[in-house]
């Protein structure tokens, strides 16, 4: 135990825990958004994240991006890569929607055999993407697939440097902008699901799939939109995750998908604003633990989180609502 | 294409049905000697030797069989799957981190049958013990289902309340936590460089043991097959308790057992009590035949491989499951040249049995009416309005 290392450094593990619990927040909200209309949990969403990370990692080696690249450029970059990112794990998250989980919900299964499918799913693209894809595209995009099941390592899109200090607390420009841009895309999605119109539906859906439909709300396009919103985000995630730790493997989703989960049932399954704050909860006591044991303990801290949050508050610390109050 | 495929299907459930049906009907007589010449030949099935189906390659020795070793591995992974059915098919609770049992089983007999494990020379050092001393393989076996019990109630105590897909999520970080203090813990489980010289039940891995030795898997597998017989007894005996009858009433609606007196929660957690023990005692065999572990042969994607097992198989029924067991252990043996391929052909088969047929290749009868009577209650209120 280190308590001295945490008082110590106490400002700058809240700071590098709310730039990791960032990236957590955004991956949750699919976790979220999907259980809050079908009630069901995504398993396979951390592989679309995955998908996501690659994508970029394509992009990028394809444009031939050196490392430390202008600014100008730098900025073009990141944004191709979020719409690149974004484009390729929403159309994920829609193709599992369409193949695997349409059926299943037209045969009213329970939800173990939709949990069952999205494992297998998940096994498939982790398959895909360490097994398959190298055989096939290895000749093409080398730097992408040309070590299979390896971590493969992406250009340096921004150096990273401190900006600013206080105190002893250090913070880097990668970590304002992972966190700024990842709480921009939460609000954006805040005001989509409680402003406009879609988001009204989406609402509704959760409420009362039968009376949004008696109401005119298509539900079938409703389950679409966010399936495809919540690829969006995690897309996002797959950018900044990109840009801040620059690697990715085709066995990354796993347990960065068990730790968004985590997150998501921290601040409430179904509510958004929730996903947000255990994200960032998360995130920040897992560094805390991290320095108080050992680094090589972080994920054990998560998972022991969870089962602790499960026991003595299963309904999450905003409780569990895209629309109301559920009990 | 589909509906070939479905109708093919349809008459092989068929015939199986039929051939169930004529089973039952036979008198105690004719099903014991049934039984007794399908035991012989349990046992005598390492001893075949069929051109194509009992020659596999084997990496150790050139140009050697395999068949029994794979054979083995069938044996204890049909331990798994019996153990998994009582929890997934019986119970209805879906446990993603059984593989955490099951290391616990094979972390048990390391720890106190070896004599290079932490735990060993620490006991050996408080009570001076010559260095040779290690508890006794049939005392580990013991203690490997005394620990596997109590792990599997003190996961399932704080959990079990838990809505289902929940439960499924933490069992699965529960695998994980398994895995990593396995591997961090150092002065207890010697970390990533493992615990070599495992007992078995002829004690430590040497060259004189003349039955359980390194090279012929064939007594190891008697081993194991026997195990496996007395536990399908056991868990039959069971099925039809009782005991039994409890876990189905909470699986198919745990408020109305509740309200006929059932008290789901002691129900559930002697679900996962039991099927902890056998993963226990499966890994336990899995260790003392390997004679060394280390924590990378525990990871997540056990698991899964488990968990498809029971659900290709067929879960609730025991033949079907032990088939599904079976199945999984020997065809990615059989078909080595596509090893690389045997991840993704098992989420594939998840998928397409979940969207085909999600009461698995054996189904068992009640669990298949189950699943009908939610689809007739799809087609009643269209769920696309």
């Amino acid at each position: 135990m280190h308590f001295d290392e945490l008082i110590g450094h106490l400002g700058q593990h809240t700071v590098d825990g709310l730039s990791k619990g960032a990236i957590y927040a955004l991956i949750a909200l699919g976790y979220t958004l999907v259980y809050g209309v079908l009630r069901l949990i995504n398993f396979a969403h951390s592989e679309v994240f995955m998908v996501g990370t690659f994508a970029v990692l394509i992009l990028w080696t394809q444009l031939g991006v050196q490392n430390n690249p202008p600014v100008g450029q730098a900025i073009l970059f990141l944004v191709l890569g979020l719409v690149v990112a974004a484009a390729a794990s929403g159309g994920t998250a829609l193709a599992l929607e369409r193949i695997a989980y349409r059926p299943l919900r037209r045969k009213n299964a329970p939800p173990l055999i939709f949990l069952i499918t999205a494992i297998g799913l998940s096994l498939v693209f982790v398959e895909l993407f360490g097994q398959v894809l190298p055989k096939l595209l290895g000749g093409v995009l080398p730097e992408a697939f040309g070590r299979p099941r390896q971590i493969v390592g992406m250009p340096t899109i921004i150096q990273q440097e401190t900006l600013f200090t206080i105190g002893n607390t250090a913070i880097t420009n990668i970590q304002l902008i992972v966190f700024v841009a990842a709480v921009a895309m939460m609000a954006i999605l805040d005001w989509f699901i409680n402003r406009t119109r879609y988001g009204r539906g989406v609402r509704a859906v959760a409420q009362n799939p039968e009376t949004a439909a008696l109401m005119g709300v298509n539900q079938e396009r409703v389950i679409m939109l966010i399936f495809v919103l919540g690829g969006i985000m995690a897309g996002a995630a797959a950018l900044l995750w990109s840009m801040r730790f620059g690697f990715t493997q085709n066995s990354i989703g796993f347990v960065l998908g068990l730790k968004a989960f985590t997150a998501a049932v921290l601040g409430g399954i179904g509510n958004l604003r929730g996903a947000l704050l255990g994200g960032l909860f998360l995130g920040i006591v897992e560094v805390y633990g991290a320095s108080l044991f050992a680094s090589n303990w972080e994920d054990v801290i998560a998972f022991v989180v969870l089962i602790v949050v499960l026991m003595f508050r299963p309904t999450g610390l905003l409780g569990e609502s895209l629309g109301r109050a559920r009990a | 294409m589909i509906d070939k495929i479905r109708s093919a299907d349809r008459r092989r459930v068929g015939v199986l049905t039929s051939v169930g049906d004529r089973w039952r009907a036979l008198t105690k007589w004719q099903q014991a000697i049934g039984l007794a010449a399908f035991v012989a030949f349990l046992y005598y099935l390492p001893l075949l030797g069929v051109p194509g189906l009992t020659w596999l390659r084997t990496d150790s020795i050139e140009g050697g069989n395999n068949w029994a070793g794979v054979l083995f591995v069938c044996a204890i992974y049909v331990l798994v799957a019996i153990g998994l059915n009582v929890v997934v098919g019986l119970a209805g609770l879906l446990d993603l981190g059984y593989i955490g049992f099951f290391a616990i089983g094979a972390y048990s007999v390391a720890l106190f049958g070896s004599v290079n494990s932490p735990v060993v020379k620490w006991i050996q050092q408080e009570f001076n013990l010559p260095p040779t001393w290690a508890v006794t393989w049939a005392i580990c076996l013991f203690i490997a289902i005394v620990l596997t019990m109590i792990s599997g109630v003190l996961l399932g105590w704080p959990t079990l309340r838990l809505r289902g897909d929940y439960l499924a999520i933490v069992t699965l970080g529960f695998g994980e936590i398994i895995r990593i203090v396995a591997r961090n813990a150092t002065g207890l489980t010697n970390g990533p460089v493992g615990i070599s010289a495992i007992p078995g039940p002829e004690g430590p891995p040497s060259v004189d043991n003349k039955v359980f030795g390194l090279i012929d898997a064939k007594p190891w597998y008697w081993l194991a097959i026997t195990f496996v017989l007395i536990m399908v007894i056991l868990v039959r005996r069971l099925e039809h308790s009782r005991v039994g009858r409890a876990w189905l009433a909470v699986r198919e609606d745990e408020d109305a057992a509740a309200v006929m007196g059932v008290y789901p929660f002691k129900f559930k957690l002697w679900a996962f009590a039991i099927g902890a023990a056998l993963g226990g005692l499966s890994g336990f065999l899995f260790g003392s035949r390997n004679a060394f572990i280390d924590p990378t042969q525990f990871n997540a994607n056990l698991s899964i491989l488990f968990v498809a097992m029971v659900v290709v198989g067929g879960s609730g029924n025991m033949i079907g499951v032990s088939l599904g067991a079976v199945l999984l252990a020997y065809l990615p043996e059989r078909f080595r040249d596509f090893a690389d391929y045997r991840w993704l052909v098992f989420g594939l088969a998840m998928v397409l049995v979940m969207i085909l047929r999600p009461q698995g290749l054996v189904p068992s009868r009640r669990r298949a009416r189950e699943l009908k009577d939610r689809a007739a209650d799809a087609e009643e209120v269209p769920a696309h309005v």
